[in-house]
């Protein structure tokens, strides 16, 4: 086992009075695959927003390689080395797919890429992604699935130690899922541990080493994934009793 | 670089044009014109840059022209500075206030922002209407100094200050437009939480805009009571200054450094000559009418329309 590189501990959100996330608990190696599920409304994205800093959460810490993290903020989270994409595509608009790249490479990578070369290292992970035929293209003109790899470009340009990927499959055909999980396995290869949060379980059970589970705001399970999705817990969360 | 950017030669042309201008024009209305025209286009220029750049629409930029004006004032009746100095110091106050100010409202957003901002208007506006020490609501009168350099008029001088001040505006514009903390100020406008986790520090980068619009508004403001010679709240705190501000830019255009201008120098001339030559009262129609025909048929303002049709015509 490699070292733990994110750990969040006791980590509980509320709204108002709904209780978002509770006591969750959950850890990550440096350079591991972890699949999140859950049913709709369990807590997945509020739980990456707490850890991305996007939110705040109320109770509990988050520890990133050995330091408290809990109440940076999230651009200080992504300096460090967390990124994320959202389920929701969230391009600059008003900027062409090369300049959305531009962004995470000046800013939150700023301290590690070579500032006179941000033009070729974008190119260079737009050309990972597949994405380097549209490099000019404004980037509010593409489509679903182009605006899918974006995002993971953009997150890959902030040239993280994890990255987040909150559903970027949803709504893809099967041919583009199988595009986004090469991707993804392409990156983890590079030494970045993936979290990532997916309902098509195809490609959570392709992609995971390991699998965890939230349900109504708990953790209920966390293995590997076939003892993970034989739990009678998991089952029932998924389809009821 | 070896090579002198266009801009430059340009810049340096109407700063030598308008010295020729000084020498060889008499008729002093065209001076206290243009100088109007200039007004505007500083204060577009510094809009644009929280407005257009930032994408924090506001109404309440333009009290930072007339903190400037009365900065001015203030200074110039407890201690005589000189226009430069009083321009300085109405940079320095209005860019420490327009600090503040953000950091006080920059958590709001959208059209909560908007309404903070046009409150703070008028809260500075009865701060400054209660203030007798620089005329209160009766207003103050302001001697033109007696010295105008080499320069045949008081006013022409002012024209050709004005100009240095809107060419150095553009020029701060443009680099902020190409820069790398112009491009985190538009990834900010396109989408504050996506900028955020981009690692870009929203707050911060929302400071320093609100800080550069405010000074640069003040810089407006500085000179206006030299020009005018008497100022009180109501035509400090003009509204028509203030839609000006913003019809400028968003008729030139937002997203680029040019459109503030073109969108100044063609509001501005159109609103002189019809004042002229029309109506003093029928230029104010002007602007809303303008206004009205760009938001509805050219959102993205004259910069805007010609980028699509060159993306067109590349296409």
């Amino acid at each position: 086992m490699s070292d733990v590189i994110l750990r969040v501990e006791n980590l509980s959100k509320r709204f108002g009075g709904f209780t978002a996330l509770q006591n969750v608990a959950l850890h990550l190696t440096a350079g591991e695959r972890l699949g999140l599920i859950g049913p709709n409304g369990s807590g997945k994205t509020t739980l990456i927003n707490c850890i991305s800093g996007a939110l705040y959460n109320d109770d509990g810490t988050i520890v990133f390689e050995g330091a408290d993290i809990t109440r940076l903020p999230p651009h200080q989270r992504a300096r460090l080395g967390i990124a994320r994409s959202f389920q929701i595509p969230k391009p600059f608009r008003s900027m062409s797919v090369l300049e959305n790249l531009r962004i995470p490479l000046e800013y939150a990578a700023w301290s590690r890429a070579e500032h006179r070369r941000i033009t070729d290292e974008a190119m260079h992970v737009l050309e990972t992604i597949g994405l380097k035929e549209l490099a000019g293209k404004s980037s509010g003109d593409l489509t679903q699935v182009d605006m899918r790899k974006l995002e993971l470009a953009r997150a890959l340009a902030a040239k993280p130690k994890v990255l987040v990927s909150d559903e970027a499959m949803a709504g893809l055909s099967g041919a583009e899922v199988d595009e986004i999980i090469e991707i993804l396995l392409g990156l983890n290869r590079t030494g970045v541990a993936v979290i990532m949060i997916e309902h098509i379980m195809r490609a959570v059970m392709k992609f995971s080493e390991r699998v965890a589970v939230l349900d109504a705001g708990q953790k209920i399970a966390d293995g590997d994934p076939q003892s993970v999705i034989a739990n009678p817990d998991v089952q029932r969360a998924y389809l009821g009793e | 670089m070896s090579k002198i950017s266009p801009f430059w030669v340009s810049a340096a042309v109407v700063l030598a044009a308008g010295l020729a201008f000084t020498e060889i024009v008499e008729n002093q209305y065209y001076f206290t014109a243009i100088y109007l025209i200039l007004q505007g286009l500083i204060m577009a220029v510094a809009w644009n840059i929280l407005g257009g750049f930032t994408g924090y629409v506001n109404f309440g930029s333009a009290a930072f022209f007339a903190v400037g004006a009365y900065t001015a004032i203030a200074l110039d009746k407890a201690l005589g500075l000189p226009l430069p100095l009083l321009i300085v110091a109405a940079a320095a106050i209005c860019g420490l206030i327009g600090l503040g100010v953000g950091y006080l409202t920059l958590r709001l957003k959208g059209v909560y922002f908007a309404i903070a901002t046009l409150a703070m208007a008028i809260v500075l506006e009865t701060f400054i209407t209660n203030w007798s020490y620089v005329g209160g609501a009766r207003g103050a009168y302001i001697l033109t100094p007696d010295k105008h350099l080499w320069f045949d008029s008081y006013s022409e001088m002012l024209f050709m200050l004005m100009l240095v001040l809107a060419v150095v505006s553009v020029a701060i514009s443009r680099k902020l437009n190409f820069s790398r903390l112009g491009r985190g100020l538009a990834a900010i406008r396109d989408d504050e939480v996506a900028a955020e986790c981009a690692g870009v520090p929203t707050l911060r980068l929302k400071l320093v805009s609100t800080t550069i619009m405010g000074a640069m508004m003040g810089v407006a403001g500085a000179p206006y009571p030299f020009f005018v010679t008497y100022v009180d709240p109501l035509s400090a705190f003009n509204l028509f200054v203030a839609v000006n501000a913003i019809a400028m830019p968003m008729i030139g255009g937002t997203a680029h450094w040019i459109g503030p201008v073109i969108g100044a120098l063609l509001v501005g001339s159109m609103q002189e000559i019809v004042k002229v030559n029309i109506s003093s009262e029928l230029n104010i129609l002007i602007v809303g009418v303008m206004l009205v025909l760009f938001i509805s048929l050219a959102p993205q303002g004259i910069v805007g329309l010609v980028q699509k049709h060159f993306l067109k015509r590349k296409a």
